[in-house]
């Protein structure tokens, strides 16, 4: 195994590129550290792309933010202007791990690791992020759910590696929430999720949103239906309900170590309700 | 397989090693360089028990490979006492009782430690939340808290 | 001296018993100098790692190691043929801690070792691991205790029942245990009300934040040495000595700082193979466990189905009480059911009881001791049942467990008569305490529970040597796992009357000092306690002995008092008093060294009893709980350092809520352990909790100079029940399954509403 820490992009996706054997970047390590441990995986190139400096900054761009794709989520997490503009996602950033977990994972290493319990991936997808990969061919821009194709499967191809990604602008009255259910308070990895961002016209009806599952699915899910029902409401309890039976008809989950198949169905409606009361409160309107 | 070199700062020493590219920071510093104060509860980041700042920033060493460690500077439980005089969380964990089996204590006071540097007047709620990640199988976190919250009153009005 | 009459000091006013001095061990603890398990090498010391059977349940038809032995680096490799020679002469306990070590010709769990290799470093080893070539012949597996006693049961081993069980049994299940008095049948028949339920718990693991690691030597003339994290270095001392033939005197072993135990390091795992290996390579081997080795591999207790059924009279006195318990103890006999059918009952005054407990053997790994062992499921089952009567009747549930308490002279459900108890005193303090009246929220819900644990002494030798400069060396023989040195020094200097800080007190090795019993049974405080008391007793017989000399009178004329040795009385002469550090001064000149010794095998060890307080709040939506608030009332008898006690209750009860809430093994369809990490094997962490406030009760225990009851395990015993009964009335829904994670919770309250 080799270990790389190159200080310039483009060299990290030379040597990415070049590799024959099995290549993985390392980010915070948090997920691949452990991978590491496990013989899970057996790397022939460790990619550092820390080293690279403009990975680790985190710029306005067009009325929204360009965070790197090696900003920490504690670095994230203390960057007034994203907390303004998205608390749901930087919520959601910060819910992974713990304060340590929290002082190395990235949300990019999050979407790529791939994992349909992600917390960061279904707050991304609800607030219509963007990614930005960097490969040999160029730079692409795609959208936050085009990265998890199946568990521990990523849309990357080889020599491909997340620079940034791109938090857009977004209407006055806007905002948007991130919950999931955990049996613990912290520590835990989602049994079921729900990202929600929404906007408000003045007369404080939802006029915009997004709806996003994790953990009910092969991958991260954004629920068109559920957000249509929230369009045009104020979100009362009927509106709610058919918000929540939305996500319940979208979901196709697992039996598994951390939940069943019908509890997952049945609580994304419950986190879904709940966010949307939260973002709706964010935006202004009433709870 | 060839070796890395590492040159780096631990607890204020320029240090140098040789490392493996998988071996963690973790293992460098309890079987390369002797210091066994950071602990190995589970080699995967969920118990804290290897807690270490890097550049500051609270991690676990068991997480952080021993090669990315260059230029860095870490911090680790035993550059928390001062020579013989202990750090106030110290004495703190002593005289609360903070610990019992005391294997999770050198996590505990690391990142107790990068709590109080960034927040000098903690919540009991924002001390459990940060030490979350931090177990402690026998106390039952109780006196720990009441530990880390007794020091930080004591450091302010210090 | 009065050591006929133990309770003569119990009224005695203590100086140092009682205060709060930091440990002896603290500095070390604090500045990360403290010496664990994992902590210590060698020169030339080899890494060990062991290969772990992949299968719930298989043959081994062959092991072929010889790649592995080829690959260079590599210094040996052992399996289960190299303890083929001394199988023959091991009792079947001692055979099934070997085959539980190391398989023979079955792995009979997921984890279950089939090899162990020692090489240069953890790289080759783990290349090694890759080399061995084992043939399996996969069998079927069964994992759950009901399954396993059905008759077509897959059959674990063909003859590890004994004559207590019955014809017609699987083979599974291996003893039946039986304890009570009275006829229940009258009894129930005297019942205004009759309640009886089936309850279930999951394996809940010990936890400890340290995994087992050791540091094996032996030379080629047979002589070794262990380094080991252990509850029980004599323990380790023996079993390993038998395990590879050796003579005990042959190996030495020294206990480090343990990291946690619970009772999970009250036996060996790796350290025999560590052994093994080093005697083969010929140089020191270091093995440490990784933490998906310690839940694989290591003891969790059993899980368990319980029957119960009590009868009460609407002014809520027990008539009568039977229980089922049917416990798995992972692929080997010796589940802690005798325990749980002893102690299931054992709070209450019950005319009329009877309990019947079934140990069972699934593919699971062996059970370890974990706290009070057995007592925390029945315990749940029973209290669970009693509150569900309370409700019944609208009666309260605290005057209820009042009425019905065992007290002094109660003769227990498993046959003990009762000397001086503190389980009133631990209700009567809960119910003056604000916890118990406090006003409740929508979705919360207050539970009740109380718990026993009988405590152990067990053998326990103590050495006490007074140095010339008056200060004390104490030497004891268990391992210190909680803060038990700093309650010895004070023992030691309470007797001696001498400063706390003039005693220092060391866990001697094996070669050091003699037997002792593991560090469980809650025994440390109780018997290293009362046989500190006693070899300072015996020094002090001694020094006054040697003041006798320097004065020139009778030894019977001196006696000893608040630390000094002065004159019986006007006709002994009239002499300045002499201190322990002056007469220590001269001892050179007065006969000697000076030291006092203590060998016994302590019993009075004084039951333990506690009542549980908790509140949580239920989300009826998502089935999550969340702790509110937690009181641990519980009779200390006496707590020699007040801060480590209530350590102990707080860590009891925080286990206890990780166990009734989250914790459990999860197995898929393969019989292969899905959660072995702290991830999704949840154990609280610290938002989770409330502060655990805690009340001590103090009925001293007769059996103990100064009146101390073993505290470690009764604090586990009422948590499961306390919770239960605490979310069963928040979600308005009897919870009959542990762990009462989120989606049973739902589960349980979409059933009740009939969905
Ligand atoms: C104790 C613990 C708790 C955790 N809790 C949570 C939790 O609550 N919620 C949660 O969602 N996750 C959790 N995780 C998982 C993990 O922390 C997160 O997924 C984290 O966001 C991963 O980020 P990272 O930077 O550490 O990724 P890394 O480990 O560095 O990388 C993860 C994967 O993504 C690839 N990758 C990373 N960055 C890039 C890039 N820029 N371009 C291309 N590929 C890349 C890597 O090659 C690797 O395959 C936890 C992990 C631990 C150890
Ligand atoms: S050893 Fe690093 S978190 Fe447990
Ligand atoms: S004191 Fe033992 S794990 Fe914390």
């Amino acid at each position: 195994m080799r270990y790389e820490a190159p200080r310039k992009l483009k060299r990290a996706v030379a040597l990415l590129s070049a590799e024959s054997g099995v290549a993985r970047v390392l980010a915070g390590g948090t997920d691949l550290l452990v991978q590491l441990r496990s013989e899970r995986i057996e790397p022939d190139l460790i990619l550092d792309i820390k080293r690279i400096e403009s990975m680790h900054a985190i710029a306005a761009e067009r009325g929204g933010y360009r965070i790197g794709a090696a900003v920490s989520c504690a670095a994230l997490g203390e960057h007034a202007g994203v907390k303004q503009l998205w608390p749901g996602v930087v919520e959601a950033a910060t819910l992974i791990g713990s304060t340590q977990v929290q002082g190395r994972a990235t949300m990019a290493g999050n979407l790529c690791n791939a994992s349909p319990a992600a917390d960061a991936a279904p707050a991304l997808i609800a607030a219509g992020a963007t990614v930005a990969i960097a490969g040999p061919g160029g730079r692409r821009e795609v959208p936050a759910e085009a990265i998890c194709l199946a568990p521990g499967r990523n849309a990357l191809e080889k020599g491909e590696i997340v620079e940034s990604l791109y938090l857009p602008a977004r209407p006055e009255r806007s905002g948007d929430a991130y919950l999931r259910l955990i049996p613990r308070s912290e520590m835990d990895i989602a049994v079921v999720s729900a990202g929600v961002s929404l906007s408000l016209d003045a007369a404080g009806r939802c006029s915009a949103a997004r709806v996003a599952l994790g953990a009910v699915a092969p991958r991260p899910l954004r629920v068109e239906a559920a957000a249509a029902a929230l369009i045009g409401s104020d979100l009362d309890e009927a509106v709610l309900a058919v918000l929540a039976a939305a996500c319940a008809a979208a979901c196709d989950p697992i039996d598994d170590k951390r939940g069943t198949v019908e509890y997952r169905t049945e609580v994304a409606g419950v986190l879904a309700k709940r966010a949307a009361v939260i973002a709706q409160t964010r935006a202004g309107g009433a709870a | 397989m060839s070796q890395i070199h590492v040159s780096t700062k631990i607890n204020g020493d320029a240090t140098e090693y040789l490392c493996e590219p998988e071996e963690t920071l973790l293992d460098v510093l309890r079987d390369r360089l002797g210091m066994t104060g950071s602990k190995e509860g589970c080699g995967t980041g969920d118990c804290g028990a290897c807690s270490v700042t890097l550049d500051g920033r609270l991690v676990c060493a068991c997480l952080v490979l021993g090669a990315e460690a260059q230029d860095r500077e870490v911090g680790t439980v035993e550059g928390i006492a001062e020579g013989d005089s202990l750090h106030p969380l110290q004495k703190k964990f002593l005289e609360h009782a903070a610990l019992q089996c005391g294997v999770c204590t050198p996590g505990f006071l690391v990142a107790a430690k990068s709590l109080l540097e960034r927040n000098s007047d903690p919540s009991e709620e924002e001390v459990r939340y940060w030490l979350a990640g931090n177990l402690c199988r026998c106390t039952g976190y109780d006196k720990i808290v009441r530990a880390v919250l007794d020091t930080a009153k004591e450091m302010r009005s210090a | 001296m009065p050591l006929d009459h133990p309770q003569d000091l119990t009224i005695k006013d203590f100086k140092i018993v009682g205060q709060r001095p930091l440990r002896p061990d603290g500095i070390d603890k604090v500045t990360g100098r403290a010496r664990f398990g994992a902590d210590m090498n060698a020169p030339g010391m080899l890494v060990g790692r062991v290969l772990r059977s992949p299968h719930a349940h298989a043959r081994i038809k062959s092991i072929d190691s010889a790649k592995a032995e080829a690959l260079p680096g590599v210094k040996a490799v052992v399996t289960g043929a190299d303890f083929g020679a001394v199988k023959d002469g091991l009792d079947d306990g001692m055979l099934d801690v070997l085959v539980n070590c190391m398989a023979q010709d079955k792995a009979l769990y997921d984890g279950h070792a089939v090899a162990a290799v020692a090489a240069i470093s953890q790289t080759v080893a783990r290349q090694a691991l890759k080399l061995i070539e084992v043939d399996y012949e996969v069998l079927p597996h069964v994992l759950d205790v009901d399954a396993a006693m059905q008759p077509d049961a897959p059959v674990l081993h063909e003859e590890a029942a004994d004559e207590s069980v019955p014809a017609g049994f699987s083979k599974n299940v291996v003893r039946r245990y039986e304890f009570g008095h009275g006829d229940v049948a009258k009894g129930f028949a005297e019942a205004d009300r009759i309640v009886e339920r089936r309850f279930k718990t999951e394996a809940a693991h010990q936890g400890y934040i340290e995994p087992h690691a050791c540091l094996a030597a032996m030379g080629p003339d047979g002589q070794a040495e262990l380094w080991v994290c252990t509850q029980g270095h004599y323990m380790v001392r023996n079993t390993c000595a038998a395990l590879l033939g050796m003579d005990a005197s042959q190996l030495r072993v020294t206990a480090s700082e343990i990291g946690g135990g619970f009772g999970g390091k009250t036996t060996v795992f790796i350290e025999p193979l560590a052994l093994a290996l080093s005697r083969k390579a010929g140089r020191p081997v270091k093995m440490t466990m990784s933490r998906e080795e310690v839940f694989r591999a290591t003891g969790p207790t059993s899980s368990s189905s319980i029957d119960v059924k009590i009868g009460m009279t609407r002014e809520g006195r027990i008539t009568a009480a039977s229980g089922e318990l049917r416990y798995q103890g992972g692929a080997f006999p010796g589940s802690p059911v005798e325990f749980g059918a002893m102690s299931a009952f054992a709070a209450y005054d019950v005319e009329n009881v009877k309990t019947v407990g079934w140990d069972v053997v699934a593919n699971r790994p062996k059970q370890a001791a974990y706290r009070a062992p057995g007592a925390p499921m029945a315990a749940y089952a029973v209290e669970s049942v009693i509150d569900e009567l309370c409700k019944q009747f609208d009666l309260d549930p605290l005057s209820v467990r009042l009425k019905n308490a065992a007290v002094e002279g109660t003769t227990s459900s498993f046959g003990v008569t009762y000397g001086k108890i503190g389980l009133s005193a631990t209700l009567e303090a809960a119910r003056a305490h604000p916890h118990y009246s406090a006003a409740l929220g929508p979705n919360q819900g207050r539970g009740l529970a109380c718990g026993f644990w009988f405590n152990f002494g067990g053998e326990t030798c103590v050495s006490l040597n007074v140095n010339a400069d008056g200060t004390v060396g104490l030497s004891v023989g268990t391992p210190d796992i909680g803060g038990s040195r700093a309650s010895m020094c004070q023992m030691a200097a309470e007797e001696l009357g001498i400063a706390y800080d003039k005693v220092r007190t060391v866990v001697a090795d094996t070669a050091s000092l003699g037997y002792n019993d593991v560090t469980d049974g809650s025994r440390v405080t109780f018997a290293s306690g009362l046989a500190t008391i006693q070899a300072a007793r015996d020094a002090i017989r001694k020094l006054c002995g040697r003041a006798a000399r320097m004065w020139g009178i009778d030894e019977d004329a001196v006696i000893w008092e608040e630390g000094y040795a002065k004159p019986a009385g006007g006709n002994a002469g009239s002499f300045e008093p002499l201190s322990l550090a002056e007469i220590a001064a001269v001892s050179a000149r007065t006969g000697g060294p000076i030291a006092g010794h203590t060998e016994v095998n302590a019993d009075g060890a004084g039951q333990s009893f506690a009542t549980h307080l908790v509140d949580s709040e239920v989300d009826p939506e998502t089935g999550k709980v969340k702790i509110l608030r937690y009181t641990v009332f519980q009779d200390a008898g006496k707590a020699i350092h007040p801060s480590y006690v209530e350590g102990q209750f707080q860590g009891g009860a925080v286990q206890g809520i990780g166990w009734a809430l989250n914790e459990e093994y999860i197995y898929g369809e393969d019989g292969r352990l899905q959660n072995p990490g702290f991830l999704d094997y949840r154990v609280p962490v610290a938002s989770d909790l409330p502060m655990i406030d805690t009340v001590i009760v103090e009925v001293p225990n007769p059996g103990h100079p100064y009146g101390v009851r073993g505290v470690g395990e009764t604090s586990i015993v009422p948590p499961l029940a306390a919770i239960a009964n605490s979310v069963s009335a928040a979600a308005a829904v009897r919870m009959t399954h542990l762990p009462m994670s989120p989606p049973r919770i739902r589960k349980a309250i979409e059933e009740a509403a009939g969905r």
